[in-house]
This record gives C-alpha cells, structure tokens and sequence, in this order.
C-alpha cells in the first residue's frame, strides 16, 4: 500500500510539472517583468529540478518545510505539509482541512441515502420478479440512471428552492453550529448525488438477490422446511449483499474525493469546488495536494473494504 | 407396484398421474408428464433417465420444491395416508426436512458458505421441534459422527468450504436425517464425487435407510449404481415413465429400446472399449416433443412396428410381465428377444 502510493506521488508530481503553462508567470499580476517571474520562481522554488522539488515535497509531508527561507517574510509550513498555494496565499493543508468536512457530509448522507434507497428497492423488485412493482422499480432506476446530475440538480434547485421557496437558499454551516440549517443545504444535494447511485444499486442489488435465490445452497435452506422470510434474509441476503460491500466501500471513497457538479450547483465550499477552482486556476500545489488526499482516500479504502470483506465471507478468512 | 385408483390401503408413497408444466413464451413446457410410480415403506425406488428426462423435477414435485407460482402441478402425491399436492404452502414446509428431506447433488454448493456446518443443521432441528441450542448442538454433534465425520468435535465448527467433496455430502446427508424423516430423495447424490467416495456415500445411505426405516428415492443417470441399492427401478425418458420393474427383473429381462441403451452406455473394464454402444442423438427438448413415442428418434428398432405407430401413436405403459410395465409398441416376444441379443452382446459372447 505504501508503495504503491509512492508510486502514485511520483506520478502525480512528475505528471503535473509536465502540463504547459508557467506556474511562476501566473503568479504575478498584470504589471509583469521576466525579472519578477524569475524572482518568484526562486521563490517558489521552481527553480530547481523537478526531483528535487519532488524531494522538498515529501520531506515537507513528514518534516514540515519553509518556502523562500532567504526572503524577508519566510512561509513557515508545518508537517504533515502538503505545499503552499501562492494563488491564495495560504497553506495547501489548511485549504483542504475546511473543505473536506463539507464533502465528507455530502458523501455521508447521500451513501446512507443510495445505500438505503438502491439495497431496499433493489431487493422489493427482486422478490416480485416480473410483476409490475418490478417494474416500476426498474422504470425508476432507468430513469435515474439516464438523468445527468447537473440536470436533476438544477431542476431541483429551480423548483424546490427559487420557485416553491421550500427551502431556504442553500449555503453551507457545520451540523453543530446549526443541525437545521445543515439539513436544509445539505437534503438537495444529497439527494442529486445519491440519485445516480441509488439507479445503479437497485439493479445491482437485484440482480444479486435474482441469482442468489436460484442458489443451490437456498434451496437447501428451503428443503429443510424453513419459513420463507428466514431463506430470504438469513439465507439469500446474506450471501447475495456481501459483494455489494466492496462496491459500496468503493463508491463512497470516490465521492469522498470530492463531488463537483454537485458542489458547485449547490455553491457548497468542498474538495470538488476547491478541485476545480484549482484546476482552472493552475494552482499546481493544490492539485498536487488535492490529487494525491483523494488518491489516497481511495487506497485506503481498499484496504479497508478487504479487511472487511474477511469478517463478512469466512472463505476469505485467514486462518 | 402400481397404484390402483380409490384403492384404500396405499403404498407408503404413491404418485399417480403427477405432471409439472412450466409456462414459457414458446408454450407450456411439460417437464413431468403423467408420471405414476409407488414405493412401499422402507423400500428403494431409483429413478433414471438422462438430463432432461424430468427426474429430478419429479423429485422436487414430491418434496414440495416445485415453485407453484411458476409451475401447474397436477396430479395426485399421497404420503403416509396424507395427500401433498393440495395441501397449503406452510404445511408443504412443515413436512419439509422433517417427513421428507433432500440430499441434492452438488454438495459443494448445497451449504451456505457463510455458515458453520454445525448452525446449518441445528437449524434444521429447530425449524421443526422445540429444542434448545444445546440440545440441537448435542444431536448434531451425534448425527455427524453418524454420517461417518471424523474429529466432529472439530469439524462441527468448519464452515463448508474447510471440508472435502464427499465430507460435504456427508454433512448434507446428516442434515436430511437429522430430523428421522419417513422419505429420503437423494437427487444424484454421487454425480459430483469422486469414484472412490460414490461408492461410500451410497453404502452411507443404505445402511442408514436400513437403521432408521427410511423410504429412499434415489435419482440418477447412471444405471451402474442402482443395481446394488435399489429395489425397482423405473426409467424416465422425456418427461415420461417408458420401463418400471425390480431390479433384477430390469437388469435381467430390460424390454424397452432405451433402457437397453442406458445397460450398453455403461463403461466396463471387462470389455473392449469399441463394445461401449452410447444412445445415437440427444434427449429430447420439452417444448418440442415428438408426436409418437419420444423415443422414436433415437430407437433403433422402431422400423420393425409395423404402420410406422411409433411417430404418430403415443405408446402407454402396459404390463409386460409380474412388477414390469413397458411404454413400447414393440410385441412382448419382439422386445424379449432384442434384449436378449442385446444383452449377449453385452456380456461378451462371441457373435
């Protein structure tokens, strides 16, 4: 796991010190001189060759580091440092720290909504295969599936907030500070995030069960004479929903990187916003930064959806 | 050995005129068609037949498995005194795995994965009798070494896929006795095990048939095994019943085309590889079936029926001797004396 975020930290800084456009040119404003370029890229300390940059920035990760030591106004940057923003004049780290709780209950609340929604529906349809709440299930999750987020969140945003003034504009407050509020920013974007999610679990979800219960394994629980409820759920379900773990594990680590269509409709400040803000400013360390945070969420959930995977199958167990 | 209609004292099990149709979009598919067959208390009946054939279907009529909201079941099942295709679904789970129980054919997949061995049949025992988990534990402990399962005390707490092939069977036969069951259908037990285990796990069977009392149907393809552990056999083909008799009568005097075939389609280590005579073709498909006899296609005597009844006349199961029907239209002293050909060739006399 350590090498292979190695791996991905090289890739992601040697990738990006290799995209066209000065980073020192777009540090300063419009009255420009090459020598203020060339100033603040020593200052910036691109300067220097680009593995020795890459070497400043992991040592900076474990150790801390301080950018442009000889000026007048040293940039003190204390570890775990994940570069400095000249843009914004701020630390990378901070930066990400005040956004990523916004995107972390963004991701929250729409998983337990797909989750809940997708597994749900999924299974009802499954269960009455065929008949027409299958397929109003299905008709559903066709259209979930089919309708861009943008689009539902915009039409959303339209009706529920601007035309019918249901809720309030949406702008974004800590659920401590205010539980309310929080819910009534949060409940439009939750739900256009989960929508797209929910659409592909529910034909997960039932087509998992479906094969599950022409399992041999539920037939035998249902020639020991079994009620039906217990072969479905003890029996069928048990099995049939463990592959969606890792699925699920996955999916919410993605959205943990950040949700940027939803972030920006809603004008919520997280890692999607801050990303893309990053991006179309050429902020280099912020993508950096922003990249490797979200690579790294992902990793570790691999991690953790395996270990998880061996407390739910026992044939994955090691013994 | 077949049932009479209204008659008041019945066989153990009797089966009369049993069919099982599923719908689909090319029309109703009769897997099982008019199947009669009776088996007294304690005794063997295996059924063969090759794939298709609607043995196993037959089977799971008979347990209660054949989901009735996607299959018409007709006809009559009587158990011990009690009809079982009329009665209501929770009273079909009440006498499953207690009055009938199953062993299936791939004990590999036959055990949830996910469960210890142990839970799966003390599940058994408390979806049918008030005992507490103790209790259930005890006799599942004792029903494991039973089946023959070594360090039980260990092995109780494995989960399937920790166990061999035929221990899995073993558990699966454990599991199907736990609760003294009066009917036992094994649905090719042994197709799935090695050589080596086939035979222990049919001996298994017998010699709990024998202790408990146990009426066992014993489905198979493979002609080979029934001779020792069955009582009558009766030979499916297309969905139908074609020859029913005991086991010595079938093994010694075989009247219809394709039970010969299945005798010629066993392998031999006594005879000459180039003497093994499989059935030309393949079964029939349920949603098509000949007009005649469904057999026609395959049989290599039907041209000696004279009319060509074979491919328009459905022939009916009729007494050829004592406890032996046949469904041919072949005369009696005609197929008498195919098979005797046949089964010289078969024991190797010289042509």
């Amino acid at each position: 796991m350590f090498t292979l975020l190695f791996f991905l930290s090289v890739t992601v800084f040697f990738l990006f010190n290799l995209l066209p456009g000065d980073p020192a040119a777009l540090t300063c404003g419009r009255a420009c001189s090459p020598a203020i370029i060339e100033a603040n890229r020593h200052r910036l300390g691109l300067d220097e060759p680009v593995p020795t940059q890459y070497v400043k920035f992991v040592s900076g990760i474990f150790a801390g580091r301080t950018f442009s030591p000889d000026s007048p106004e040293p940039i003190v940057c204390n570890a775990p440092c994940l570069g400095y923003s000249f843009n914004r004049h701020e630390q990378v780290m901070s930066l990400i720290a005040r956004a990523a709780p916004v995107t972390f209950w963004l991701a929250i609340g729409a998983f337990i909504l797909w989750l809940v929604a997708g597994i749900s529906l999924g299974i009802f349809a499954a269960l009455r295969r065929g008949r027409w709440p299958d397929r109003l299930v299905m008709g559903i999750s066709l259209i979930g599936y089919s309708m861009p987020s943008f689009f539902i969140g915009l039409v959303l945003m339209f009706f529920v907030v601007i035309k019918w003034q249901l809720l309030p504009f949406p702008s974004y407050i800590s659920p401590f500070e205010n539980p309310g509020q929080f819910f009534q920013t949060m409940l439009l974007p939750w739900i256009v995030l989960a929508t797209l999610n929910a659409a592909f679990y529910m034909r997960l979800t039932r087509n998992q069960v479906l094969e599950v219960l022409n399992d041999d394994y539920v037939r035998t629980a249902r020639a020991k004479g079994l009620p039906e409820r217990v072969v479905v759920i003890k029996h069928a379900l048990r099995a049939g929903l463990t592959p969606i773990v890792t699925a699920a594990g996955l999916d919410l680590a993605y959205l943990l990187g950040g949700a940027i269509i939803s972030e920006n409709i809603f004008s919520l400040p997280g890692l999607g916003s801050l990303a893309l803000s990053s991006i179309i400013d050429s902020d280099l360390p912020l993508i950096t930064g922003i990249t490797l945070l979200t690579a790294t969420i992902i990793i570790f959930a691999n991690l953790v959806v395996d270990l998880l995977y061996t407390v739910v199958d026992p044939r994955v167990r090691i013994t | 050995m077949m049932p009479t209609r209204g008659s008041l004292d019945r066989p153990f099990l009797s089966v009369t005129d049993l069919s099982v149709a599923f719908p689909t979009e090319d029309g109703l598919v009769h897997a099982v068609d008019g199947v009669s067959l009776s088996v007294e208390r304690g005794k063997t009946l295996a059924i063969v037949g090759e794939s298709g054939s609607g043995k196993s279907v037959t089977a799971q009529a008979i347990m209660g498995l054949v989901n009735r909201k996607a299959a018409k079941v007709t006809g009559e099942i009587w158990l011990d005194g009690q009809e079982l295709i009329g009665l209501p679904q929770n009273e079909v789970q009440e006498l499953m795995g207690s009055e009938i129980a199953m062993i299936f054919q791939d004990p590999m997949s036959s055990l949830h994965p996910f469960y210890r061995i142990g839970d799966q049949i003390a599940e058994a025992i408390r979806a049918h009798r008030p005992v507490g988990a103790k209790e259930a534990r005890r006799e599942t402990i004792e029903m494991l070494r039973h089946v023959g399962i070594p360090a039980v005390e260990r092995r109780v707490d494995a989960y399937p896929h920790q166990l061999s092939g035929g221990m899995r069977q073993r558990v699966m036969i454990a599991m199907a006795l736990i609760n003294s069951p009066q009917l036992l259908i094994a649905d090719e037990p042994t197709t799935a095990l090695d050589v080596t285990v086939q035979a222990q796990i049919l001996e298994l069977i017998s010699s709990l048939q024998k202790e408990f009392g146990t009426t066992v149907i014993l489905i198979t393809h493979d002609l080979g095994i029934v001779a020792d552990v069955a009582d009558e056999v009766a030979v499916m083909y297309g969905g139908r019943i074609v020859e029913v008799a005991s086991t010595g009568q079938l093994y010694d005097r075989p009247e219809m085309p394709y039970t010969l075939g299945l005798l010629s389609s066993i392998p031999r280590m006594d005879r000459e590889p180039e003497r093994l005579d499989p059935i030309r073709g393949n079964p029939p498909s349920p949603i098509n079936l000949p007009k005649g006899c469904v057999f026609q296609p395959r049989c290599n005597y039907s041209d000696r029926v004279p009319g060509g009844a074979c491919l328009t006349v459905r022939p009916d199961l009729l007494e050829s001797g004592p406890d032996h029907f046949v469904r041919c239209h072949l005369q009696i002293e005609e197929r008498q004396q195919i098979s005797r050909e046949v089964l010289q060739v078969l024991a190797g006399a010289p042509q």
